[in-house]
């Protein structure tokens, strides 16, 4: 594997061939945000929040999907991507139906996180109120499609690590909806193991424990590292 | 950001209750011995907590509460009028919060479901006397319908972040919110 070395934010770093901006920003301690990224299953690209300017391209690039390159010349914190983070967040706060102050994941959530850290301190669009459905069918967990941000990684945990599929998308733009096998209720899909790792990949309170009640919801994803290394370097270390 | 002196006098300070169930006013209540600091450097506009009954010119106004009706909506006008510095108090007047849960529904159907469907139901469906204010269609944020200075997040807004943004506006300095702007 060849060495790379680029710059981003100023910093030389190297990344060996293969390796993502976004994974090389992180493992350098630049942190750039992003909300359909997590460390263990394939990157794609849904969330746009972890785009980054790359000197000579006028087009911004999701860095989770862009591949390191010798002399490349990256840019994560500039006025414009701020702006379009912020954005992207207000867009995901209208879109769907966010009321924090009464959410499982109230807390805990990493949407509610990125809108402070980002500074979105209120949203500039109208919000939609759409009608979604909530799904408590299944005997232990729910889902409630007004939180969901559709970053689709329980779809990728569910596929890549426990090897179900159960879950998909539906539909395009707003009309997109999480469907268990072919739309079934939760409790009724024969593919679900009923393991919980889209629950704890879950950013916010849209996959959650039954039983939970406001801000009572908390994730854990340990467990994806242990399986992960597991696989990749035959050592059930945690 | 100037210093809110008028003309000599101490700044004053109103809050107004819009569509919100007052838990940022107790809130502001929970300044506890910070109120006796606050109190010796504003004087005290309308506010629900003086039960007050006509909205005098002011410096700065907090507003807890989404617009949810005809009479807040002709409320939150006259503030903005009556306003320099005008604060969306907490996640109702933000963002709309619980208050605009029924924007799912149609008005009709939320009138229904509380004054006729209910077992609880008394005296049936408020009419037309103008006593009850009429519901709006859509309940609303402070910012879709006036100008506003400053978002204070929360359900309800710390009384640390309260605190915070009322002494910076007074003392002329940006407000230190770090770890305070968030919603819920």
């Amino acid at each position: 594997m060849s060495v790379n070395t680029l710059s981003i934010d100023g910093k030389m770093v190297t990344g060996t061939t293969g390796e993502t901006v976004f994974d090389v920003a992180w493992n350098n301690g630049v942190r750039i945000p992003r909300l359909c990224h997590v460390g263990g299953v394939s990157d794609v690209g849904a969330c746009r929040l972890c785009l980054v300017e790359v000197e000579g391209q006028s087009r911004l690039v999701a860095s989770c999907r862009t591949a390191v390159q010798e002399g490349m010349v990256v840019r994560t914190d500039t006025p414009r991507l701020q702006a379009h983070r912020r954005l992207i967040v207000e867009l995901l706060f209208a879109e769907r139906n966010h009321v924090c102050a009464v959410c499982v994941q109230n807390g805990n959530c990493e949407l509610q996180d990125l809108a402070a850290s980002l500074g979105v301190d209120h949203v500039r669009l109208r919000y939609r109120y759409p009608k979604l459905p909530v799904d408590t069918s299944h005997e232990r967990f729910g889902i409630d499609h007004n939180r969901c941000v559709l970053c689709t990684r329980c779809i990728r945990v569910c596929d890549e690590v426990e090897g179900a599929h159960t879950w998909d998308l539906r539909g395009r733009g707003t009309h997109a909806l999480l469907i268990a096998d072919f739309g079934d209720p939760w409790g009724q899909s024969e593919s679900c193991t009923s393991c919980g790792k889209c629950v704890q990949v879950c950013p916010t309170g849209a996959l959650f424990t039954k039983g939970k009640s406001v801000a009572e919801m908390q994730k854990d994803r340990r467990f994806l590292k242990y399986i992960v290394t597991a696989r990749e370097k035959h050592e059930w270390i945690r | 950001m100037d210093p809110l002196t008028t003309g000599g006098s101490r700044p004053r300070l109103a809050t107004v209750w819009l569509g919100g169930c007052s838990g940022c006013h107790m809130s502001f209540l929970d300044m506890d011995e910070r109120l006796l600091d606050l109190a010796a450097r504003v004087e005290i506009g309308a506010t629900p907590l003086t039960d007050y009954k006509s909205f005098a010119p002011v410096d700065v106004t907090l507003v807890e509460g989404a617009v949810a009706n005809e009479e807040h909506l002709e409320q939150i006008r006259h503030v903005r009028r009556n306003t320099r510095v005008l604060i969306a108090f907490g996640d109702c007047a933000v963002t709309g919060n619980v208050t605009a849960l029924r924007n799912l529904f149609a008005v009709d159907d939320v009138l229904d479901r509380a004054y006729r469907q209910t077992s609880a139901v008394v005296v049936g469906m408020p009419g037309g006397d103008g006593i009850v204010p009429r519901l709006l269609d859509r309940v609303r944020p402070l910012h879709e319908l006036v100008k506003v200075d400053y978002h204070l997040q929360g359900c309800p807004p710390s009384a640390d972040a309260i605190f915070e943004l009322l002494t910076a506006l007074l003392d002329g300095r940006l407000a230190d919110l770090r770890g305070e702007r968030r919603f819920g």
